[in-house]
């Protein structure tokens, strides 16, 4: 059978099943027996389109091309792995009394369809399909958010809803006036919204209308990725949904989020004069990269700390993109991946170090490294690697950036190392007491899985050290695409 | 000087007016039961303007967009939204943050913006009822002012979705119709959304004894 | 050019106003006691007021100037010429170069002022409760009036009433969606200008709500006479410019003697089922506190403004 079909399938199938039967002994397992399937087919998909080069699925509906296969790839590792992570986790929290049964069933079945959604837009050619996929997986996540059903995580999920429904509304009408610039050119024939139709008449496209379409694309998408002024709902969504979540939100959503900024940034590239697309996300980049930088010393949660790390980051890979070009494109694919699995690894960290103190409070949080030292050290190296240390992969891609913008866009640079450094100076603080310190805390009823943690970290470590040349080549593909 | 324009696309332009009036009205309205039949009228003029469409330029899926409109914005969301009143015994007020004439005034102000914005467009377009992206813009805008006004959570929900008929009248008015595997996709999502939130209204209600969001400000950064 | 025809015609109309607009002000009355289930006072009932009152004395007040004697001629002749420049049977009126619709809205305010003036005259707490009420509706009602002109002067391209009449009615159907905003507004407007219900309401004496009734509260006899007459043919004057402007089929191009004709059973037929409305509208609407009323006209002002701007970016081309 096709990996393609195989690797939409198993998320949607196993969503279906998990609705079900997700009370059931054996459903966490399924949960992470359809994680593996994903992956496993994602990964035969990317070796089938390295070899082969890209491809369509379903009429045309459907095009997988070097970048978005990258995404895939990663979207369904990361997805892997936290399922992995979720299983004793979740376990802890039924146990805790915190999750019933029909949540957990709830958790795996949304966890399921989120993974589709994700898969979804990321892999359409249809712009149209695309907005869909990404407003579907926002209401996935909604439920995923609202799942403790307290008053916190209720306002969360509210939050959440209206703003990234708002978003992605401006979303649609971006792509509305995409189509309507598109119909000119392309007729009624129902391929104005097909990706790979439009990028060969990109140039015909009216400027004027892809200018005010860009803009609400941005705008729009940019709500999901986190850009500030709009990113009000992301710390308190990562704060009070369950922690696996917190993961996929920021290591997966806000990727598929950017990915689709970046599709129709190709095309806005192609029909405007000058470097309107790039100027605009290179504001909006730095602007966040601020804003979330100096918003992360006031923080006292953990979990909101390390989501306003990931907005800090989302600025800086936006104000990579933006920037344009061979290099920072390579930059940014690279900090994007190195983020993802940073993040994700540092959240399931924290997951485990607040399920084991039972707060999220970091001045509650002692001495991480006597509970547990896995826990500990995998908490604090994956501080180190995503406040750029080397010699994780972060600091590569953030070295990638600087460098680059020093010599293109040289006002930029203490802009950049401001913001740098003054959440290098606030994280490092907080993390550091809390993973050395004296504790009492008890040990958890389950066994926490820090497999993923040190997998995620040790690919980290090895990217920064060493990047095979098969992904340097597939990365310098997928970064010649964004042109 | 009148001839120019054929009949059919004056009655999307005035359906369009109509639908960028009752806008209007929703931002108005005081009554909670009043506000959705607002809503109502507005998903009718909206299936109107896509019928006239549809008629006009002969399009199959226009007639399937026009009748999905009449079952989802006139009939069923209505229906499940009247029903979230009742089963929730919501107070039929609506409670606005500002007042209405400045919500108002703001509304016009942001009607000038959205056809400012939307007039170099407009000449560009192909299409006779080109003025119609302009209106639906100021639809989309004025929705967006009613969430952000109001405090109940039912009243913001009206709004987003009268931000949606905003966005289907730019679909189908300026541009003559989605492709139809969009637009049925967006339709899912709606409905899906709508659903999710009548669960969630029940939720919150439980947890803050009201749907007043402004009881929701407790998440901050210190 | 003024023609003889033209002329007749333009005597025939005010005298028709001068008529018909007593009757109407009847009829409203009419059908509102039917609509709340009320026996109805007889259609005649503001003819035999008017006799009434021409036949009883004058008592004035204390004092009062000549500016009190004189306010009900000059609002009198206001109305009067108001009725006369609007077209409400034939656009051929000689008398109207004299006032575009610019200048008729300054006729009202002309009158308004005068009627105001008058009441603060004597003294009495309740005139000038009642004139500055009447000041406060004015200043609100006149720019949503005059917004409500432009965009039909930016579809005529004239501020002439006839003009725009004439534009109006002998062209092909083409739907202007600005003109049911402006349709609206003005129907709103013309509630808050005639004293009707959500702003005043003309059947009572209620100290705390009243605009129009409080400010005539010192007038008598013939004085007063004038005054009810000239409320009455303001009501007839707005009724006509609304029929013309938003419902103007009939109304005789030029000197077409057949049409003029024809066009006078039209005009009752429009004027009853325009009364008819009004009075549906005042029994379903509870009066409104005072201090709504600028919130009322606000919307108005909103709704011409919107008219206008639809009018700039739907109907540019047309």
């Amino acid at each position: 059978m096709d990996f393609f079909v195989l690797m939409l399938a198993i998320p949607l199938a196993s969503g279906a099943l998990l609705t079900v039967f997700g009370e059931r002994d054996w459903a966490p397992n399924l949960n992470i027996i359809a994680s593996l399937g994903t992956f496993l087919a994602a990964a035969g998909l990317t070796t089938e389109i390295v070899a082969n080069g890209p491809r369509f699925a379903f009429g045309e509906q459907f095009f997988i091309d070097s970048l978005n296969v990258f995404f895939v790839a990663l979207t369904a590792f990361v997805g892997l792995t936290t399922s992995i992570f979720s299983g004793p986790y979740m376990r802890n929290e039924a146990e805790h009394g915190r999750l019933s049964k029909p949540r957990l069933r709830l958790y795996k079945s949304m966890y399921q369809l989120f993974m589709f959604t994700m898969l979804a837009a990321l892999t359409t050619n249809n712009l149209g399909i695309l907005w869909v996929a990404m407003e579907a997986a926002t209401l996935t996540t909604v439920l995923l958010v609202s799942l403790y059903r307290t008053p916190a995580s209720l306002e969360a999920a509210w939050k959440y809803f209206i703003l990234c429904g708002v978003g992605i509304a401006q979303a649609l009408f971006g792509t509305i006036l995409l189509y309507f610039a598109a119909e000119r050119v392309l007729g009624e024939s129902g391929n104005a919204l097909l990706w790979t139709h439009l990028i060969d008449v990109k140039g015909q496209l009216e400027p004027t209308i892809m200018a005010l379409s860009f803009i609400f694309l941005l705008v729009g998408y940019g709500t999901k990725v986190g850009l500030a002024p709009l990113h009000n709902w992301l710390p308190d969504a990562h704060a009070e949904g369950p922690t696996p979540v917190s993961a996929v939100l920021s290591g997966l959503l806000l990727n598929v989020a950017l990915y689709a900024i970046l599709r129709c940034k190709v095309l806005a590239d192609g029909a405007i004069p000058g470097d309107f697309a790039g100027r605009l996300m290179i504001g909006f980049g730095l602007f966040t990269l601020l804003v979330a930088a100096f918003f992360l010393s006031r923080q006292k949660d953990v979990k909101r700390m390390f989501a306003y790390s990931s907005i800090e980051h989302m600025g800086l890979i936006t104000f990579a993109f933006g920037m344009g070009g061979p290099v920072a494109n390579f930059a940014g694919l690279l900090h994007m991946t190195m983020h993802s699995l940073t993040k994700s690894a540092i959240f399931f960290a924290v997951g485990h170090a607040t399920q084991k103190t039972g707060t999220q409070l970091m001045e509650n949080i002692r001495g991480l490294i006597k509970i547990n030292p896995l826990i500990g050290w995998g908490l604090m190296l994956g501080t180190l690697a995503i406040l750029g240390m080397p010699p994780f992969g972060v600091f590569a891609s953030e070295f990638m950036i600087l460098t680059h913008a020093m010599k293109h866009y040289p006002w930029a640079t203490p802009v950049l190392l401001l913001g740098l450094g003054v959440a290098f100076a606030a994280i490092f603080g907080k993390v550091q007491p809390m993973v050395f310190g004296e504790t009492e805390a008890k040990r958890l009823p389950h066994a926490p899985a820090i497999t993923p943690v040190f997998l995620h970290l040790g690919i980290v470590l090895m990217l920064g050290l060493y990047i095979p040349p098969y992904l340097t080549r597939w990365f310098h593909e997928a970064a010649r695409m964004l042109g | 000087m009148s001839a120019s324009i054929p009949f059919s696309a004056q009655l999307i332009n005035l359906f369009a007016a109509v639908i960028l009036l009752l806008a209007f009205a929703m931002l108005a309205q005081r009554r909670l039961p009043q506000l959705i039949n607002l809503f109502a009228l507005q998903g009718g003029a909206l299936c109107l303007a896509t019928l006239v469409a549809a008629v006009t330029t002969g399009q199959v899926h226009l007639y399937y967009s026009a009748g999905l409109t009449l079952a989802l914005k006139v009939l069923l969301l209505p229906w499940i939204l009247h029903r979230l009143v009742r089963q929730l015994k919501v107070k039929g007020e609506v409670e606005a943050l500002i007042n209405i004439p400045t919500t108002m005034l703001v509304g016009i102000v942001l009607v000038m913006v959205a056809f400012n914005v939307a007039l170099p467009i407009s000449e560009l377009s192909h299409t006779i009822t080109r003025g119609t992206l302009g209106i639906a813009l100021a639809v989309v805008m004025l929705a967006f002012l009613m969430m952000i006004t109001r405090q109940k959570a039912i009243t913001q929900v009206v709004g987003f979705l009268s931000m949606e008929n905003g966005l289907f009248l730019a679909a189908t008015s300026a541009t003559y119709g989605m492709p139809m595997v969009v637009e049925l996709g967006i339709a899912l999502d709606v409905l899906i959304g709508v659903i999710i939130l009548g669960v969630f209204f029940f939720q919150i209600r439980d947890q803050f004894d009201s749907l007043d969001i402004r009881h929701m400000e407790r998440l901050k950064d210190n | 050019m003024i023609s003889i025809s033209g002329l007749l015609g333009q005597a025939f109309a005010i005298l028709l106003a001068l008529v018909l607009a007593p009757l109407l002000s009847g009829w409203v009355g009419q059908c509102r006691a039917w609509l709340q289930s009320r026996t109805a006072p007889p259609l005649l009932l503001p003819y035999y007021q008017l006799q009434k009152l021409f036949h009883k004395d004058v008592v004035l007040a204390h004092g009062a100037s000549s500016l009190f004697r004189a306010a009900p001629f000059v609002v009198f002749g206001c109305m009067v010429l108001a009725c006369a420049i609007i077209p409400s049977l034939s656009t051929d009126l000689p008398l109207a170069p004299a006032a575009d619709a610019l200048a008729l809205v300054g006729v009202f305010g002309l009158a308004r002022i005068f009627i105001s003036l008058a009441a603060m005259d004597v003294g009495t707490s309740f005139g000038s409760l009642g004139g500055r009420r009447e000041m406060l509706v004015g200043f609100l009602a006149e720019p949503a009036l005059l917004m409500v002109i432009f965009t039909l002067a930016m579809i005529a391209q004239s501020t002439s009433v006839a003009t725009i009449v004439e534009t109006l009615a002998h062209r092909e159907l083409v739907i202007y969606p600005s003109l049911a905003f402006a349709g609206i507004a003005f129907t709103f407007v013309s509630f808050a200008e005639n004293a009707r219900v959500p702003v005043d309401n003309p059947a009572t004496h209620l100290e705390l709500t009243m605009i129009h009734e409080a400010m005539i509260l010192e007038y008598s006899g013939r004085h007063l006479a004038l005054i009810e007459w000239a409320a009455s043919l303001k009501l007839y004057a707005y009724s006509c410019l609304g029929l013309a402007l938003f419902f103007p089929w009939g109304i005789a191009p030029g000197d077409n003697f057949l049409a003029l004709v024809a066009a006078i059973p039209l005009l009752l037929l429009k004027l009853a089922i325009g009364g008819a409305f009004l009075a549906g509208i005042e029994t379903i609407n509870a009066k409104m506190r005072i201090f709504r009323a600028p919130e009322f006209l606000g919307t108005a002002f909103m709704l011409a403004v919107l008219g206008l701007l639809v009018r700039l970016l739907l109907e540019s081309r047309v």
